[in-house]
């Protein structure tokens, strides 16, 4: 039954498409994509997981702004504004917090490494179909996008009380986002999709 | 045609197709568990969604940050964030917060209950409309997020002892509940629910 597809919003049944690179089917029912290959390869992807765990790293090292106020100086890392939540006894936010910009993304980085290292080589291992599908369960809890933003919008907001210098971990949160971005355009279910060995 | 009329279903991790059981059987391929459609999709939906919308209530009517410099404390709730970036010149940051933490929020929680009743009732309503606004709520539900990492970087940043801190306020967790909680209740429903029941209007 492997010539099948059904769309998985409106259970339409369709012949599964042959898809070059960068293509993608829509469902004749719904209008919804059905199937998708992404523009790049598997070993592209993984490129870019490479440069996103480094990149994820500084992006956590350093402070991601400096603030002073009438000589005194404060700054903070991601984890810093974690700690100080939990602290000051708001522990549920900090673990939301913490999960969406810290925990899910580097799960998600994490285990995309492991699935695309395996995906093209012959003979998949016993754990790559539950990773896979532990990568999507979790993938929409990781914000880094949204987090960015949310950098954006009280960088304004602390703007008229305070002098603010760019810390060294705003550019790498930024060069996240768009990495991110790339990286979560790629459906990890199309490499069920793709040949074992190419 | 669709699959379940087929005889068929459609695993929902890899997309393999399998021939129809109503237990739960495991994906030949990638080994997860194969259902025709989600477990009890509707109550689930309702459920979650029932605690966002009463949830949502002290989301709004709570603080979400408290300020206290030498002289004042001020306390901000999330309409309150909107109508200081209006006042202090930046409209755009304004209608931005807005939208996200605002009218994201409402607009999901209403096209959520109105998919799960034209599902429930059979509504007569255009079912391709129907999937392009669970793809609508689906695509913006998690930038409703914005305020709480604005709230949680204000506190991590301003610790001047004595001269100001931030703290979080009780709205910020009890709105990020919300924007959780109404994630996983689209995750919950089942969009090809709409198309199982028979029905005037052709999509
Ligand atoms: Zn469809």
């Amino acid at each position: 039954m492997n010539h099948l597809c059904a769309c998985p919003h409106c259970d339409a049944l369709h012949r599964r498409p042959a898809l070059r690179r960068g293509e993608k089917a829509l469902c004749v029912r719904c209008g919804s994509v059905l199937v998708r290959r992404h523009r790049l390869a598997p070993d592209h992807i993984l490129a870019l997981v490479v440069a996103a765990v480094m990149v994820f790293a500084i992006a956590n090292a350093f402070p991601i702004v400096d603030l002073r106020i009438q000589g005194l100086r404060g700054g903070t890392t991601l984890s810093g504004a974690v700690a100080a939540l939990w602290s000051e006894g708001r522990q549920p936010m900090a673990m939301l917090v913490c999960a969406t910009t810290q925990v899910f993304p580097l799960l998600d980085l994490g285990c995309m490494l492991a699935l695309l290292l395996t995906a093209s080589r012959p003979g998949r291992p016993a754990w790559f179909g539950p990773l896979l599908r532990f990568v999507q369960e979790m993938r929409p809890w990781g914000m880094v996008e949204v987090f960015m933003l949310g950098v954006v919008v009280s960088l304004v907001k602390l703007s008229g009380m305070a002098t603010i210098l760019p810390g060294k971990a705003l550019l790498a949160f930024a060069l996240l986002t768009v990495l991110m971005a790339a990286i979560l355009s790629f459906h990890p279910h199309q490499l069920w999709n793709e040949p074992e060995h190419e | 045609m669709s699959a379940a009329e087929a005889g068929l279903m459609a695993c929902g991790h890899c997309g393999q197709i399998m021939e129809h059981r109503d237990g739960p059987i495991a994906c030949p391929r990638c080994g997860g568990s194969v259902r025709p459609r989600k477990p009890a999709s509707l109550s689930r939906t309702w459920a979650l969604l029932l605690t966002a919308i009463i949830l949502y209530v002290p989301a709004n009517l709570l603080p979400i940050m408290e300020t206290s410099s030498l002289l004042v404390t001020s306390r901000d709730t999330i309409i309150g964030g909107v109508v200081y970036f209006w006042h202090s010149g930046s409209p755009g940051l304004a209608a931005l917060i807005f939208s996200v933490s605002i009218l994201v929020p409402v607009l999901k929680m209403c096209i959520l209950a109105i998919l799960a009743l034209t599902v429930q009732f059979g509504w007569p309503l255009d079912r391709r409309q129907c999937i392009t606004l669970f793809h609508v709520i689906e695509f913006v539900g998690r930038w409703s997020m914005l305020d709480v990492f604005v709230v949680a970087l204000m506190v991590g940043l301003v610790r001047f002892k004595g001269l100001a801190v931030i703290e979080a306020g009780p709205g910020a967790i009890a709105f990020g509940l919300v924007v959780a909680l109404t994630m996983l209740a689209t995750h919950s429903f089942d969009p090809r629910l709409i198309w199982d029941s028979p029905r005037r209007a052709l999509g």
